[in-house]
């Protein structure tokens, strides 16, 4: 599904300082029902924004004014567990296109740059510094500059560089996705399977 | 060059490499089901294109099914609805399809080694996590998203960078009570959720060659709960046995000419891997979780932790605790617990009904318990009735539900109620996993089978 270009995002932050967040919390199984990518956005961290009444939690970041933006930080590990890429769906449907944490789960990383959301890895220092420069002003920006692969502070001038390979880097900066890559080497995929008998 | 067997497989399937990026790798068998196959197929009808290769793909109904009265129509109307658009998919596709009520029915990572979809040396990718279960083949596979789904669908690839590699070895005997549940569970809670991230594990060693095929897929299952893409064991005669004669294994001479190549998947010896790890197997004990992920484990007669002992962290690690009602120090022996759950891709064989059956016997579930005993599939279902274990189970006051994913993630209504305490032989005890507020606690079939009828944690080697 197509999605956005990524090239540069500045952006205000929404923080999440909790380790192993996985992918029950961003979007909890029985939100998986639909058969359309619609509506994931408002099931966001659905059992940490709301009571069981649907009353909203009053201290949970996503439920504070305050902190508000199109970059999602989170703890070290972030979304862990089930490959479903309605996670990565409900953060880019939210408004979120870009996640910091210290390291990713496979699957979620893979899922996020397969529907535009730019999975930004940085050293746990520099996440620490991060989180505390949001608590300290909640409106503060960080700037992803994708076609350098750079993060930073400007109003701090700290920076530091995420990996990306260039392949996927391509894709985000233009909107491509894998499977018009695929049908495009058609042939040698229909070669190679002939090799390859069931 | 010496290769490991991950690389055997993997180079096999490339198709091609992409300079500074992933590669594109051949999928020889694809599983699906209705939860993360729908917008794939819907990507398709968009672009205009059909599956490539229907014959490569199995699709089955599993994790939103009902385990109560299957012949009867679904109540909620969104799972009835995602079932109907799977078969309507795989009809309109040409896939094969057993869907609710079909005798082959069950859980996807249950039925494909059970039919012999599964086998040495292919590469096998399915929408959920626990695809990793089929390694036990000496199979590559791992989950995917749903992107990666279309991909498949349309062009029997994905890309994917390769993985590093990762050899666990597990030498000696594993004592009395202690499963594959057990092995897996206490390498998780040494190496974190997240200490194979970005690493496919080859399993080696005395404890996984004496393992059963069910202990096998137990253990490769749970690979993804300590961040793996997957994870592998070489191929051998108890392989081999498991799958001939099964629906889709090779017949005569192609099983002759298959069996010759399987022989050859196995890690040269000298074959470098990007780490080594070994554990004793006479170390493990029983295990059970006392945490929010599969990673806050320890022995069953051992302490919570005290938050000295964790390296960093200490406010996600008491959010956890607070989250069960837990207190670091604390010994798990004896706490009360509510819900039993037996069942899910990684405990739902017929060898966990058999461990069940074996402490429940000649004893009676406790009244302060709901038990909810789901097999795997039909066919675990059917030898769980032929091997007389549902007499037994009968006689101990439980009852066997019908197939399907169930309480492991709570899709259809077998959901534990928020703040009760779940004894589940599943595989994730995320908050509200089982449900919302729900409190998992992870086990073995035993120990689950312990609980189930003292009503509180029980040491099963106290049992036996």
């Amino acid at each position: 599904m197509a999605y956005d270009k990524f090239r540069i995002l500045k952006s205000s932050c929404v923080p999440l300082p909790i380790e192993n967040i996985d992918t029950d919390q961003i979007i909890p199984a029985r939100f998986l029902k639909a058969i359309e990518r619609k509506g994931f956005g408002d099931n966001l961290f659905r059992d940490w924004k709301y009571n069981l009444d649907n009353t909203p939690k009053k201290d949970f970041v996503l439920n504070n004014p305050l902190y508000k933006g199109e970059i999602l930080v989170g703890g070290k590990n972030f979304g862990s567990g089930s490959s479903r890429e309605h996670a990565a769906w409900s953060v880019y449907d939210y408004g979120f296109r870009c996640v910091i944490s210290s390291f990713f789960a496979d699957i979620f990383r893979a899922n996020c740059l397969n529907v535009g959301v730019l999975p930004v890895q940085v050293s746990e220092d520099f996440l620490n510094v991060i989180f505390e420069n949001i608590y300290n002003n909640p409106s503060i920006e960080i700037l992803i500059d994708l076609p350098n692969q750079l993060v930073s502070i400007p109003e701090l001038k700290l920076s530091e560089s995420f990996d990306i390979n260039d392949y996927k880097k391509n894709n985000m900066l233009n909107g491509y996705d894998d499977i018009d890559y695929l049908i495009n080497m058609k042939k040698s995929i229909t070669d190679f399977a002939n090799t390859t008998p069931l | 060059m010496k290769t490991t067997l991950f690389d055997k497989v993997w180079d096999s399937h490339v198709v091609s490499k992409i300079t500074n990026g992933p590669e594109v790798l051949f999928i020889d068998r694809h599983l699906i089901h209705e939860v993360t196959s729908p917008v794939a197929f819907l990507g398709l009808k968009n672009r205009g294109i059909k599956v490539l290769y229907p014959e490569r793909t199995f699709a089955t109904a599993d994790h939103n099914t009902p385990t109560i009265n299957q012949h009867l129509p679904v109540l909620d109307a969104l799972s009835a609805n995602q079932l109907k658009v799977l078969e309507e998919n795989s009809n309109e596709h040409g896939i094969l399809y057993w869907g609710l009520g079909h005798e082959k029915n069950g859980i996807v990572h249950v039925v494909g080694p059970e039919y012999g979809i599964t086998q040495p040396g292919a590469t096998i990718v399915c929408g959920d996590s626990h695809t990793s279960t089929h390694g036990a083949f000496g199979a590559i596979a791992f989950g995917i998203g749903t992107s990666e789904v279309e991909m498949v669908l349309s062009t029997q690839c994905v890309m994917q960078p390769k993985p590093k590699k990762m050899r666990i070895t597990i030498n000696g005997t594993l004592s009395k009570a202690v499963t594959p549940k057990d092995v897996a569970l206490y390498i998780i809670s040494k190496l974190s959720t997240a200490g194979a991230t970005g690493y496919f594990v080859e399993y080696s060693g005395e404890v996984f060659l004496n393992m059963s095929m069910e202990g096998r897929m137990t253990v490769c299952n749970l690979s993804i709960e300590m961040g793996a893409r997957g994870g592998i064991i070489a191929p051998d005669n108890k392989t081999f046995e498991y799958i001939k004669d099964r629906e889709f294994t090779p017949k005569g001479d192609k099983w002759e000419k298959a069996m010759n190549y399987w022989k050859t998947l196995k890690t040269d010896s000298n074959a470098v891997f990007d780490k080594e790890i070994s554990f004793e197997g006479s170390d493990i004990t029983p295990m059970i979780t006392y945490g929010t992920n599969p990673g806050m484990g320890m022995g069953i007669s051992n302490e919570i932790p005290k938050v000295e002992d964790q390296k960093s962290a200490s406010k996600s690690y008491f959010k956890s605790l607070d989250y069960m009602n837990y207190d670091e120090g604390e010994s798990m022996i004896g706490k009360k617990i509510d819900f039993v759950f037996l069942g899910s891709c990684t405990n739902g064989r017929i060898e966990d009904f058999r461990d069940f059956a074996k402490i429940i016997k000649g004893r009676k579930k406790a009244d302060n318990v709901t038990a909810w005993l789901v097999p795997g599939s039909h066919k675990v279902e059917k030898a769980i009735k032929a091997e007389g274990i549902l007499d037994t189970l009968e006689d101990s006051g439980f009852q066997l539900r019908e197939p399907g994913c169930s309480a492991c993630l709570a899709m259809n209504d077998d959901k534990i109620p928020k703040g009760k305490y779940a004894v589940s032989t599943s595989n994730r005890n995320f908050e509200g996993r089982q449900g919302p507020g729900s409190r998992t606690i992870l086990a073995s079939p035993l120990v689950a089978a312990a609980a189930a009828v003292t009503g509180m944690i029980t040491d099963p080697r106290t049992l036996f």
